[in-house]
């Protein structure tokens, strides 16, 4: 079995230009974060709040969705190498998204239809994520796709970013008006899409006719280097704090006002967005997977300061630290792994990583959660 | 080029639709008021006004008639003993909150800062014990944006504050960190309470002291009591089983006897219910106003107050 087209190019990226493609699937991701993370931001507070569901339930609500997505993505993304239209159930997934945001006005006071709309919102967002970035990998040059991936993902947290601020400002000068965030959160995914299909073009070369099935997705695994990095991703997976935590005790050892809790994570994005190209293009020179790597140095670290610093060089040394680990790990791990995978298996090797992520994660997160509730 | 003129004309019409769906009036709620003072005097049912967010009251014998309103704003307003307390939004972009005390003329006489939105207010008869509930998102690991609740306990005589009864003992039970406490009611000692603590996806309706710290399980299944006048009788919300966001059903239980009988009221009642003598219960309802039923699980229940929430009885 072929692997590895241009694994580990000579040391000429760094400078190229990006593709078209990547600017406007990162245009995409910018809108569609927009519209998601306003969502994110208010969800509770609307569920709660405006209409009275309990905070338990509403944990419920938030906590069974992993395992759908998980599957969804590995459908998707070996639905868009078997067909070869990424960019088909990319949109699919925008698209389901988008609707979603009309959905939670629709879907009123009822857990049930509430319940299904956000998987719905999920189910779109594990569609869209594989086949996105297997579009990346196959229009970059392979010698500079660390600094494409940089730019996506730099604006991505652009989109990350923005929303919650629209969001809170929309709340602040329209008090309890949740239905019009709803709406302008629909409009910037509405916007995603329609960019989305106008801009991005799917990736047509003939490409060698070789079965695309699941057992070959599967089969993927059986090749040493890319096994090599699910494991060592799905295992580093497991040994990282979800963020939710980093932001708790951080704001316990500082001892600041709980409100601040919700601004901490823009000091990671803040860092994420601006060194995610710099940290690309050295991971297009140096080699991204000594770059993935150290980015979990830099998260040790952050936890080594969680664990004895205090004050100033405490709230910015973590959130630096927390910043830098996204902008070496997220992109960079996904510009390690595209090249192992040949083309026509491009989406679904990718989604297996993901997954094999997100399930990692979300174990992790169940076992910190349990030993946090009953021994802190 | 086409492509970039189809991008900017949905940018125009996306917006253009979204502003002009923000500006439409929602519905203008009209409500008949009367001139004259808002005071903490007896016979006067005190709410919050939904026109207006203020604090309003209706004399008790026409609650459906015009209503006074104070300048007063409050989330969630309580009143006994000549005494209220008002929770309101902190001023600002993040969620915050004011406990604001004020006298029978409504004027401030303290105010303390809260973490998190306002949910629940309300004082000993007499006045002198205050407690509030809020919600405070971010402090529960598990879930990012998950709520957590923050249950305080003000002492107006001694001005001992307890900013968050979390850290009670319960007979029996491992103090954990998921324990969330809310809805304090206090009963005529100034020193016993009843409120709801949950742990581990269940509710309890607990008896505490609020001097000791401690306190211990009466039954499951119990959310936002309320003593009754005579202290004879708890009225609480019991989850049961149905689809909607409020899936609560109001029950009286009866402290001598320990019988607890549903009362008439079917729709969901998410509210800490007020009695208005030792046989009606009064609460409101989102968008439907103040109600009142029968304590004894007769009756059917009959709306006092319409554009309304957050009801108490002015006494002392």
């Amino acid at each position: 079995m072929y692997i590895a087209t241009a694994r580990q190019a000579p040391a000429s990226g760094g400078t190229g230009r990006i593709a078209g493609n990547v600017l406007a699937l990162g245009a995409v991701s910018l809108l569609t974060d927009v519209s998601s993370e306003m969502v994110t931001a208010i969800l509770p507070l609307y569920l709660v709040l405006g209409l009275g569901f309990s905070p338990l339930q509403f944990g419920v609500l938030d906590g069974i969705y992993t395992g759908v997505t998980a599957l969804v993505r590995v459908v998707g993304g070996h639905a868009a190498d078997r067909w070869q239209r990424r960019k088909f159930v990319a949109g699919l997934g925008y698209g389901i998204s988008a609707l979603g945001k009309l959905g939670l006005l629709a879907a009123g006071t009822s857990a049930t239809a509430m319940g299904l709309v956000l998987a719905g919102d999920r189910t779109g967002k594990g569609l869209r994520t594989a086949p996105r970035d297997a579009l990346i990998t196959l229009s970059s040059e392979p010698s500079a796709l660390g600094r494409a991936f940089g730019v996506h993902r730099a604006m991505d947290t652009v989109g990350a970013f923005l929303g919650p601020l629209v969001a809170f400002c929309l709340l602040w000068t329209l008090p309890a008006r949740y239905d019009v965030v709803f709406v302008v959160s629909f409009c910037f995914a509405a916007l995603g899409f329609l960019v989305l299909v106008l801009f991005v073009r799917d990736h047509r070369d003939v490409l060698p006719r070789v079965a695309v099935s699941l057992r070959n997705a599967f089969g993927l695994l059986r090749s040493r280097p890319f096994r090599r990095v699910c494991l060592v991703a799905c295992g580093l997976g497991f040994l990282t704090l979800g963020d939710g935590f980093v932001y708790l005790l951080l704001q316990k050892k500082l001892d600041v006002e709980l409100a601040y809790i919700a601004l901490l994570p823009l000091g990671t994005a803040g860092v994420y967005l601006l060194a995610a190209v710099p940290l690309g293009s050295l991971a297009d020179r140096v080699g991204r997977w000594r770059i993935f790597l150290a980015g979990h140095l830099a998260l040790l670290g952050a936890y080594a300061l969680l664990a004895g610093a205090s004050g100033i060089t405490l709230l910015v040394g973590v959130l630096l630290l927390h910043g830098v680990f996204y902008a070496c790990t997220d992109g960079v791990l996904m510009a390690v792994a595209g090249p192992m995978v040949p083309d026509e298996l491009r989406t679904s090797g990718l989604a297996l990583l993901q997954t094999g992520q997100v399930l990692a994660r979300a174990a992790s997160s169940v076992l910190f959660g349990a030993l946090w509730t009953w021994f802190a | 080029m086409r492509r970039v003129l189809i991008v900017i004309a949905a940018v125009v019409v996306l917006g253009a639709g979204a502003t002009a769906y923000a500006l439409r009036t929602p519905g203008e709620i009209s409500v008949a008021v009367e001139r004259g003072p808002v005071e903490l005097s007896s016979g006067r049912l005190l709410f919050v006004d939904e026109a207006s967010g203020k604090v309003a009251s209706v004399p008790l014998t026409d609650p459906s008639g015009p209503r006074r309103v104070s300048s007063l704003s409050c989330k969630r307003f309580y009143t006994s003993g000549g005494r209220g307390l008002c929770l309101a939004d902190a001023a600002g972009p993040l969620p915050g909150a004011t406990a604001v005390f004020v006298d029978r003329g409504l004027t401030e006489r303290r105010r303390v800062e809260v973490d998190g939105v306002p949910n629940r207010a309300k004082l000993s008869a007499d006045g002198r014990m205050a407690s509030w509930t809020t919600f405070v998102t971010g402090d529960s690991y598990a879930q990012a944006g998950t709520f957590s609740t923050r249950t305080a306990i003000f002492d107006q005589e001694t001005e001992v504050y307890a900013s968050n009864v979390e850290g009670t003992s319960v007979a029996g039970m491992k103090t954990t960190n998921d324990m969330n406490w809310w809805g304090v009611t206090f009963a005529a000692d100034d020193r016993t309470y009843f409120a709801t603590m949950s742990t581990a996806g269940k509710t309890y309706l607990v008896r505490g002291d609020s001097t000791d710290e401690s306190a211990t399980t009466l039954r499951e299944n119990a959310e936002c009591p309320s003593l009754s006048p005579d202290g004879k009788k708890v009225a609480f919300k019991k989850r049961v089983p149905g689809d909607g966001a409020r899936p609560w059903r109001q029950h009286v239980l009866d402290l001598t006897t320990m019988v607890e009988t549903p009362l008439a009221e079917t729709r969901g009642i998410d509210d800490q219910v007020v009695w208005l003598d030792d046989d009606t219960i009064a609460y409101g309802l989102p968008g439907e106003g103040i109600w009142a039923v029968p304590a004894n699980g007769e009756g059917a229940p009959r709306q006092l107050v319409p554009h309304a929430s957050s009801p108490s009885v002015a006494t002392g």
